[in-house]
């Protein structure tokens, strides 16, 4: 069955095609560890996506471009914290309003960008260390991005589990009545915690037209907030599960892809289908016979929060 | 309010009530209803050239409306319906999900003229369809393909597996296997009309499965980026539009889809009042399908071949489908000389003799 | 010296007066800043609104175009009401969509089966197959919730893509019309009388899935302020715990719920495809079941809200498309613009649950 399949190739290929996602989920994970669930993922992405696509090809430089996106899915995300943090809105639609105006607005600034081709974001030079077989391939020809987006994942864990401020941040999802008690800002540390999400959504956006596609077109991250979302319930609000959530849904997209490439029996359809399956199938086991488990959802998810006094 | 009223009571079924409204402007007014947004890059936004080319040919003799990202079904009906109503003279409903609604409203606007893309019904005397032979491309493009491998491993990245596609895969196999019997095709199917990352991954699947020209019947220049990195070792083409920035590799030529001639023609015929429902399907010959510049990275020989192929396409004098052809399980399908009836082609659902692999159902 | 800050006080009840008047108060809002936005792009702010918010309900042709605000709302409302259900009681189904697409694959394959036999009876058991479609495809979500503990909002929406690619298969094999000459798409309804569901009255929009969505509105109004059933999903929504121990079984409700849900995004793809789309075919579904979230929670979850934010949302759409077709405007500009429409709408809410006080600050 994977006659022909190289798979250091195929790993190697996994880990640029998630890295959109994993970004944003991560980003995500974050905003959902604070209480606040915002399911504008997918409009911030393509903010980020139309944002750091001007800004690298009017600066010329890929760097700028990553930061612009950044910058792009950041300010978008602030209407969200005004929205949900200040006018006390309903989180979840809130969030989808907010992936509804986003993809309009991104369509709108990215006219006129038509058949402009982006500047190259180069690899790493790893130099002689890309030629050794296998991992070579796997580990030592990205570009700064993938290691980035694992590091991003690594930052997350590392201040969520040992810093004071991950601390505060999981005790204010928590229970943000507590926390408030505590005299913690809550309402602070929620438009921080949504403004990193929107940044993190953006950098995954820039990551869609500036390298994975390097184009413009409207609706160019074509749903990959959605399975940013659902990495994050994946991964059980765990940021190395949200790494392996995403390798494991982008390897299987590139998986039957290959599959298909290399002339498996297998019909196209089930193979089409089965990213989807496989990680609902993965969810159950991993959520079956370990109790509560799943029900590891920060406490004070999507609640709104109003200090009485 | 009696003018509402009697007109609510009439409901639709008198359209011609509003033919007459129509008839009365002075300017002809033709609309368009387009199943993406016209910054998708690709079908849409070549449609889109086509209205602005009707906007330039006659300037103020005519007016143009347009209406993006219209799903099929129910809203384009009432789409098309607005627009009927609002006064337009014809109307271009640019994909193939729009035939059972173009053909609903054309019953009840006898007087405005539709014209719809890529499907097969007529049932009103006001409705003509029209569709480009996208495999005259194609056919082009395999030549090039089969001769330039050098894995003799080519490739097609798939939308969905509807005729159209077939047909363009048929095309592109049988030409690259004519000139190199050695070549083998992969065939990928996205399942996605529009995915420009999906498109990348299958792309570079592709390339890593030794596969070195890659044609794609969806739209982003995805496939062409995932090509340019591997530096000239694998080419491909410029889908829909000319993609001129993967010039002159990986992007050796394109098939552009260009409307421009046919909307300008059709138009024009609306305004002299000789509009006729008719069935076109016109391709390299009327410039719906054409070809895009042929770069320095194809051989010299290669590049003349094609050219004239290009030109025993546009002249009448070659067809890309004539027999003898086998169907995938080794049944005849076109005899020796026999080329191949429109009908076939345009439902076609199995692929020719040397393909592997099944098409999805 | 000192100064005024604005100070929120929640209010001890919402505040019915702020209730009605917000949503008059959003969509001014929303006229002023979507009239700023379209004088940027260079149209005319006054004509775009008029063409949004009032041609589609009193223009020249609001004859037809009222009937089409019902089109499109029948099935946001029928679909909002089920999701509303199960979002009062805390359940996540954010596969509605899914469920839409999986109720119009089982109703039509009925129908498809049986024709071209004409019988009374053929209408009646497409809506049954609908309807089990939905409630089946939501069945997934709901007893894997309560058997693995797996969480609903990732299952319910990665099926969604399942029933996706379970409709482009349809439609390109096993429901395809096998008189359409090769093309996708299954054959059309309304060529097919027992299966169809057209209007009922000629002209008004109304068909079976716009009385449905009617039926739906009042059957959750009722449950909700009636029937025990109502109290347990509103307590265990609010109090999880105390629900439990008055003895409402999380299991029970989460299938009920879901199964509600899924059944009514059912009836709604199966309406829809045998009414104002008429067939299947690759891109059936328009989003409805992503939309309908937006209505469930713009309507406050209650159901006379979901039926006047569907009819809203629709209003929006319609009036969209003229706005697009009539002055020229990118179909992007509409999105941006409903986008703005509904944070006027969620953040004005705010002045129906909290009392908005000046308070004096002195300066230190």
């Amino acid at each position: 069955m994977f006659g022909g399949i190289d798979p250091g190739l195929l790993i190697a290929s996994l880990m640029v095609a998630s890295v959109p996602i994993l970004f944003a989920a991560v980003g995500e994970l974050v905003v959902e560890k604070a209480g606040v669930l915002n399911l504008g993922v997918e409009g911030m992405m393509i903010m980020g996506a139309v944002t750091g696509f001007i800004t690298a090809v009017q600066t010329g430089s890929p760097a700028l471009g990553f930061a612009g996106g950044a910058l792009g899915g950041a300010v978008l995300s602030l209407l969200f914290a005004v929205l949900t943090q200040v006018m006390q809105a309903n989180q979840v639609a809130s969030g989808l309003a907010l992936t509804l105006f986003g993809l309009g607005l991104s369509s709108l600034l990215g006219q006129g960008l038509f058949g402009i081709k982006p500047p190259l974001t180069p690899d790493v030079p790893f130099g002689p260390l890309a030629d050794i077989p296998f991992i070579g391939t796997v580990l030592f020809s990205h570009d700064p991005l993938v290691y980035l987006s694992v590091l991003a994942v690594a930052g997350v864990w590392a201040v969520l589990s040992f810093t004071r401020a991950g601390l505060v941040l999981r005790a204010v999802g928590e229970s943000h009545d507590a926390a408030h008690a505590l005299g913690y800002k809550v309402r602070r540390i929620r438009v921080l915690a949504i403004l990193f999400g929107g940044a993190m959504a953006g950098l995954g956006g820039a990551y869609v037209s500036l390298v994975r596609v390097p184009q413009w077109t409207d609706g160019i991250t074509a749903g990959a907030g959605w399975i940013a979302l659902a990495i994050v319930v994946f991964a059980s609000w765990k940021p190395w599960r949200a790494l392996l959530g995403a390798w494991l849904f982008g390897g299987i997209t590139v998986l039957q892809l290959n599959l298909q490439a290399a002339g498996s029996r297998i019909p196209v359809e089930y193979l089409s289908m089965s990213p989807y399956l496989i990680t609902i199938l993965v969810l159950v086991i991993m959520s079956s016979g370990r109790g509560r488990a799943a029900l590891s959802a920060p406490a004070s998810l999507g609640q709104n929060f109003h200090a009485a006094r | 309010m009696k003018r509402r009223h009697l007109l609510a009571t009439a409901a639709l079924g008198l359209g011609l009530a509003f033919g007459g409204a129509a008839a009365a402007q002075d300017k002809t007014k033709a609309c368009f209803v387009y199943v993406g947004p016209i910054g998708d890059l690709g079908w849409s936004y070549q449609h889109h050239q086509g209205l602005l080319a009707v906007q330039e040919a006659y300037g103020d003799k005519v007016e143009t409306a347009y209406q993006e990202s219209v799903p099929e079904g129910a809203d384009a009906e009432r789409v098309l319906t607005q627009m009927a109503l609002s006064g337009c003279d014809i109307i271009f409903t640019t994909s193939f999900g729009y035939m059972d609604a173009t053909n609903a409203v054309a019953k009840k606007f006898p007087n405005v003229k539709f014209e719809h893309a890529t499907g097969f019904k007529r049932e009103a005397p006001n409705v003509s369809i029209y569709n480009a032979r996208f495999y005259e491309g194609r056919a082009i493009q395999g030549h090039i393909a089969g001769k330039m491998t050098k894995t003799n491993k080519i490739g097609y990245i798939g939308s969905f597996p509807i005729p159209e596609v077939i047909m363009g895969i048929n095309a592109y196999y049988l030409h690259a296997k004519k000139v190199n019997p050695a070549v083998e095709l992969t065939v990928v199917w996205a399942m996605t009309w529009f995915d420009p990352a999906k498109e990348a991954d299958a792309a570079k699947a592709m390339i890593e499965q030794g596969v070195d020209v890659i044609a794609s019947h969806t739209d982003s220049t995805a496939p062409l980026a995932e090509a340019a990195k591997t530096g000239g070792k694998v080419i491909g083409f410029g889908q829909a539009s000319d993609m001129a920035e993967y010039k002159p590799s990986p992007r050796v030529t394109s098939i552009i889809d260009n409307w421009a001639p046919y909307y300008v023609k059709r138009v024009g015929q609306v305004m002299d009042g000789t509009w006729e429902s008719i069935d076109s399907w016109e391709g390299i010959a009327s410039g719906e399908v054409e070809l895009g510049e042929i770069t320095d990275a194809v051989p010299a020989d290669v590049k003349a071949e094609a050219e004239a192929m290009r030109d025993a396409i546009a002249a009448g004098t070659y067809h890309p489908f004539t027999g003898p052809i086998n169907k995938q399980d080794g049944s005849v399908w076109l005899a020796e000389g026999a080329t191949a009836p429109d009908g076939d082609l345009l439902g076609m659902g199995f692929y020719v003799e040397g393909i592997t692999g099944d098409i999805p159902k | 010296m000192g100064w005024i800050v604005l100070k929120l006080e929640k209010r001890p009840s919402p505040s019915v007066f702020w209730s009605r008047a917000t949503p008059v108060l959003a969509v001014a809002l929303t006229m002023v800043a979507g009239g700023l936005m379209f004088a940027i792009l260079g149209k005319n702010p006054f004509e775009a609104i008029r063409t949004i918010f009032w041609d589609p309900l009193f223009g020249e042709f609001a004859w037809y175009l009222r009937g089409q605000l019902l089109v499109k709302a029948g099935p946001l409302v029928l679909i909002a009401i089920g999701l509303s259900l199960g979002f009062r009681a805390g359940i996540w189904n954010i596969g509605a969509e899914g469920q839409y697409i999986m109720g119009a694959i089982c109703g039509a394959a009925v129908g498809l089966a049986a024709y071209p036999t004409e019988s009374r009876l053929i209408f009646p058991a497409m809506v049954i197959a609908g309807a089990l479609g939905g409630w089946a495809w939501a069945m997934i979500p709901a007893i894997l919730k309560t058997r693995f503990n797996t969480n609903e909002i990732l299952v319910s929406l990665m099926l969604v893509y399942v029933a996706q690619t379970v409709l482009a298969m349809a439609s390109t094999g096993f429901l395809r019309n096998p008189e359409g000459a090769g093309f996708p798409g299954s054959r059309n309804f309304s060529g097919y009388p027992a299966a169809a569901n057209p209007e009922l009255i000629a002209g008004s929009g109304l068909h079976w899935g716009g009385v449905a969505a009617l039926a739906a509105v009042v059957a959750a109004y009722v449950l909700l302020q009636r029937h025990i059933l109502g109290f347990q999903i509103k307590l265990s929504g609010q109090a999880p715990r105390a629900a439990r121990f008055a003895g409402v079984s999380p299991q029970k409700l989460t299938v009920l719920c879901m199964g509600i849900a899924g059944a009514l995004a059912g009836l709604a793809g199966l309406f829809e495809v045998t009414g104002p789309a008429g067939q299947i075919s690759i891109d059936f579904n328009v989003g409805y079941g992503f939309t309908a979230i937006i209505v469930a929670f713009l309507g406050r979850l209650n159901p006379v809200g979901i039926l006047l934010a569907g009819l809203l949302m629709a209003l929006t759409y319609i009036g969209g498309e003229m706005a697009a077709t009539n002055l020229g405007l990118p179909s992007a500009a509409i999105q941006a613009f409903q986008g703005m429409l509904l944070f006027f709408l969620l953040a004005c809410d705010l002045l129906t649950n909290y009392r908005v006080r000046p308070v004096f600050k002195e300066a230190r």
